[in-house]
């Protein structure tokens, strides 16, 4: 093995780290803020997710069928699309059952994998138990090499793009917007936000749909990976949920750091191990540390 | 008949696990085919998860999204001793390596593994399905409690341990039988368990040690402990500081539960004939937890009531309308919790139990003053609150 | 530092949140048998310092003796077997458990996991119940839902499961707080009873009550003790004035 070998090895390798990094990193965004930031637990993210890889595929059917020469360029309002769809289901969703369960978090966990459930079925009996892939304009596809033996693939690209400008976006919304200082001052001190004339319920309504909304970006944009079934929500949830709690849950560059060190330590160990073995260890190693250190890595002392 | 034994017996629940003991030991055998009382048999496995959510989630107030951990490490450690029964070098000749799991034969391994050896001899193996799921619990268990973690959190953790596990038994499957999981097993110490007069033989064992279980852990919420376990899901620093060390508490609530699926598991292993990941993971997890909440999280008889009816209702549907089985369940996930947070025995208390109170009333008086009105309905529905009600025994003492 | 006859020694404690120090080098010393009022304006570090003493929270530096053993460091549940009790500043009971259970409770045997499991609730258990039930004048509703009490008595039966573990250092936040006038005479008798054969700390805002019950009073401002005395002596001290009437 020559040197430029070893070198493009570890860029590729250090690449596959950086693919996985943003695919946990656009998981759990939509969390960090219902989760990290509202507190209530949605065991359906992951079902929020498959609304927005089947709104692709639905664009992608629709277009392929009756707008062929669109085919090439529809992946982005797909997308787009698919942040409407699971906003607009998430409105829903915090109307019907959420609201009614601020105070308890237990529970909200159950009733949100009822939820769950539900939505799977919806999946299975409308698109079928089949696992379905959208068709992927050219410009999605094959590889790009910058030099001799070195492939890096476009699609893992994309994600990384589109997991960098989401991620930009909702800090810019959280720590730059109004709607970002009404969420801070409600999770702060709800009573105080109320007085001071924030509707804490409709800002409670708007957040959860927005996490809603970005969970239906990330599974729109992992069409670009792997197919979508009804339950392929559910293989998403405990990593999702991990990263968040990782992270210390009420900060974003928590989040951010602790998709980046979970990303890294399971492609790490992947080149070593099987790929099932690197998942328990990394999956062990975070909770181990959760166990030891369970307000995660990035808390803030408080006087209380 | 005596009234202080009645009221002896009341107090203490006792007519519901009267009721329990009746339908499980007489009604069921003498009403259900043997395939059909082979299934609430293995229903009946569940019942041990669900009273153990009683005790750590109805009492202790800390949800387990991992019961199915423990009770796949019970029903493993009875699997592998069955399955080293089950491959001995006669009926495995024709493996390249005989006397070894079949398995392991197909993964090409040429030895037992070490770890396996201690499960060719049943005490070891029967000690491992209750120490086993309790010593896990401990470790996580201590070590989350100490550090104040609860709630959704503990909830997380516990779901990610499901998934380990599951993952790693998958993965490995030279050791554990991979997604197949353990398989053909066929005699314990000789004894043909798939006949049906074994599987007979094994479901009044499994129900008399169900019942057994229920009493075990009523006498535990009738003790200071149960008093204390309360106590702390209102107020858990007033109980700190009054001088209890509430991990120690909670490990042990959490233990118990986790003691209780692990029999459940060998129970399960023991009358299904085989163990596998699918009982491990998170789905079956959290699926344990819907048999206690349907029945009632407060209620151990409840419960099991609630894990048969949940499992006849899986079986049922996903057999006759395997498209309305998800519906359904995602309904009961959503009803338990926004409508009925106490589930059937909370119902049974809200509207029955007033009902019988009333015509019990009206026919005492009926002789001498028929036109009496009959006293007002206990409102029930509003009376009814958001967190599960107290238990009855201390309901009774407050009158 | 040297062993005392003090029953409490606080010497140099600190405690600081990202910087900003709650407890600034404090030394309190309290005798056995005293009742001592803590008063202060808000944000004084009052309740800071009762949570540092039964280890609610823990201290960046200095040293909290019992009876001359050192406190720091210890779980909570330690700190209260060696004799310290603490009241919250809003009520902290079982409210779905009856009275009677709410004391029993705090009866202090059975304290282990196995201990609470053999625990019996004996002739003696009960007529300590019945006992402390009559102190805090509670006797007739023992078999009352505690959350169905009025908020005052709501405060007695905390300070009752305190009673029912007699402990040598008692800590009581705001006692009086939220009662009514007859309440709070009750209230200070009580507490002039309970102090015959313990030492106890009160921190109390309402100045009359404090000149009845007080054997001495320290005055916290910032973190730190600003003057300690007799109460006429310290109400008199300009130092003092000053904090109270403004800058």
């Amino acid at each position: 093995m020559s040197m430029t070998d070893l070198y493009n090895i570890t860029l590729m390798q250090g690449f596959a780290g950086l693919s996985l990094f943003s695919v946990l990193l656009l998981m759990g965004l939509g969390l960090a803020i219902i989760f990290g930031q509202m507190g209530v637990i949605n065991m359906a993210h992951g079902e929020f997710m498959a609304i927005g890889a089947y709104t692709v595929y639905l664009s992608s059917v629709l277009a392929e069928r009756f707008v062929p020469g669109f085919v090439q360029a529809y992946f982005p309002f797909a997308i787009l699309l698919a942040f409407m769809v699971a906003f607009a289901v998430g409105w829903l969703a915090e109307w019907a059952l959420i609201r009614h369960l601020y105070k308890r978090p237990l529970d909200t966990l159950l009733a949100t994998w009822g939820l769950s459930l539900g939505m799977q079925q919806v999946f299975r009996s409308t698109f079928g138990p089949k696992e379905v892939s959208p068709t992927l304009p050219d410009w999605l596809m094959g590889s790009w090499s910058p030099s001799e033996g070195l492939d890096i693939p476009i699609n893992g690209l994309f994600v990384m793009a589109l997991t960098l400008l989401v991620t930009g976006l909702v800090m810019l919304a959280l720590y730059r917007s109004s709607w970002g200082l009404k969420v801070r001052a409600t999770v702060a001190n709800r009573p105080m936000a109320n007085a001071t004339g924030i509707n804490t319920r409709r800002t409670d309504r708007v957040t959860f749909a927005i996490g809603c909304g970005i969970a239906g970006i990330a599974g729109a944009a992992f069409t670009t990976i792997g197919s979508t079934g009804p339950t392929s929500g559910s293989l998403y949830i405990v990593d999702a949920f991990l990263v968040v709690t990782f992270g210390g849950a009420a900060s974003l560059l928590g989040t951010v750091a602790s998709a980046f060190g979970i990303a890294q330590t399971q492609s790490i160990t992947e080149f070593f191990l099987d790929g099932s073995m690197a998942r328990v260890l990394t999956l062990l190693t975070v909770v181990v540390i959760l166990m030891i250190r369970p307000q995660g890595l990035f808390a803030a002392r408080i006087r209380k | 008949m005596n009234n202080a034994f009645l009221t002896w017996f009341r107090t203490r629940g006792l007519f519901s696990w009267l009721a329990l003991a009746v339908v499980l030991l007489v009604l069921f055998p003498l009403l259900l085919d043997s395939f059909r009382l082979g299934l609430v048999g293995k229903y009946m496995t569940y019942g041990f998860v669900a009273i153990g959510l009683v005790m750590l989630w109805g009492y202790g107030g800390v949800l387990s999204l991992g019961q199915g951990v423990f009770f796949g490490l019970g029903g493993y450690a009875m699997a592998m001793f069955l399955k080293l029964e089950a491959s001995d070098p006669e009926s495995t000749k024709i493996q390249s390596t005989p006397g070894i799991p079949d398995f392991m034969d197909w993964n090409q391994l040429t030895a037992l593994p070490a770890w396996w050896e201690p499960f060719q001899y049943l005490p070891v193996a029967l000690l491992g399905v209750i120490v086993v799921p309790t010593l896990l619990a401990f470790v996580i268990g201590y070590a989350l409690f100490k550090r104040r973690v609860g709630g959704v959190y503990f909830a997380i953790i516990t779901q990610a341990i499901a998934l380990i596990l599951t993952v790693l038994i998958i993965g490995q499957q030279g050791y554990t039988g991979g997604v197949n999981g353990i398989t053909d097993l066929k005699t314990l110490l000789g004894w043909d368990i798939r006949t049906d007069s074994a599987k007979l033989v094994l479901y009044y064992v499994c129900a008399i040690l169900l019942l057994l279980a229920i009493l075990g852990c009523g006498w535990i919420q009738r003790s200071k402990l149960g008093t204390l376990l309360l106590a702390m899901r209102d107020k858990e620093d007033r109980v700190r500081f009054s001088g209890y060390d509430v991990a120690m508490f909670k490990t042990f609530v959490f233990c118990l539960s986790a003691m209780l699926a692990g029999i459940g598991g060998a129970l399960f292993t023991l009358q299904v004939g085989f163990m596998s990941p699918s009982f491990v993971g998170i789905v079956p997890s959290i699926e344990m937890v819907i048999f206690a909440a349907v029945g009632g999280r407060m209620s151990l008889v409840g419960a099991v009531f609630g894990a048969l009816l949940v499992n006849f209702g899986k079986t049922y549907f996903s057999e006759s309308f395997p498209d309305l089985w998800l519906f359904l369940m995602a309904a009961l996930f959503i009803g338990v919790v926004l409508a009925f947070p106490n589930g059937l025995a909370g119902l049974i208390d809200s509207h029955i139990k007033p009902w019988l109170a009333r015509w019990r009333t009206a026919k005492a008086a009926a002789p001498m003053a028929p036109a009496d009105p009959a006293p007002p309905p206990v409102p029930a529905a509003a009376a009814q609150p958001p967190e599960p009600s107290l238990p009855a025994h201390l309901a009774q003492e407050k009158t | 530092m040297s062993n005392t006859d003090f029953v409490l020694a606080v010497e140099d404690l600190t405690v600081s949140f990202d910087g900003f120090k709650a407890i600034d080098n404090l030394t309190l010393y309290l005798d056995r048998g005293e009742l001592r009022v803590i008063i202060g304006p808000n944000g004084a570090g009052k309740t800071t310092l009762l949570d540092l003493i039964c280890g609610k929270t823990r201290a960046t530096g200095g040293s909290i003796k019992f009876k001359n053993e050192e406190m720091l460091g210890k779980p909570e549940y330690r700190i209260v077997r060696a004799g310290i009790g603490r009241k919250f500043q809003t009520p902290s009971i079982y409210e779905n458990l009856p009275v009677f259970k709410n004391l029993e409770v705090s009866f202090p045997h059975g304290r282990g996991v196995f201990g609470a499991l053999a625990f019996k609730c004996t002739q003696e258990v009960n007529d300590r119940v019945q006992a402390v039930a009559g102190e805090i004048g509670l006797a007739g509703k023992l078999d009352w839902e505690a959350g169905l009490l009025s908020h005052g008595e709501k405060q007695w039966l905390e300070i009752g499961m305190l009673l029912m573990q007699d402990p040598e250092l008692l800590m009581l936040d705001e006692p009086i707080a939220g009662m009514s006038a007859r309440e709070r005479e009750l209230t200070a008798e009580l507490l002039q009873r309970i102090c015959q054969n313990r030492s106890v700390i009160v921190i109390e805002h309402d100045m009359e009550f404090v000149k009845r019950i007080a054997h001495k009073v320290t005055v916290m401002h910032q973190g730190k003790v600003l003057a300690e005395g007799p109460m006429d002596k310290v109400q008199s001290d300009p130092r003092v004035i000053d904090v109270y009437l403004g800058h």
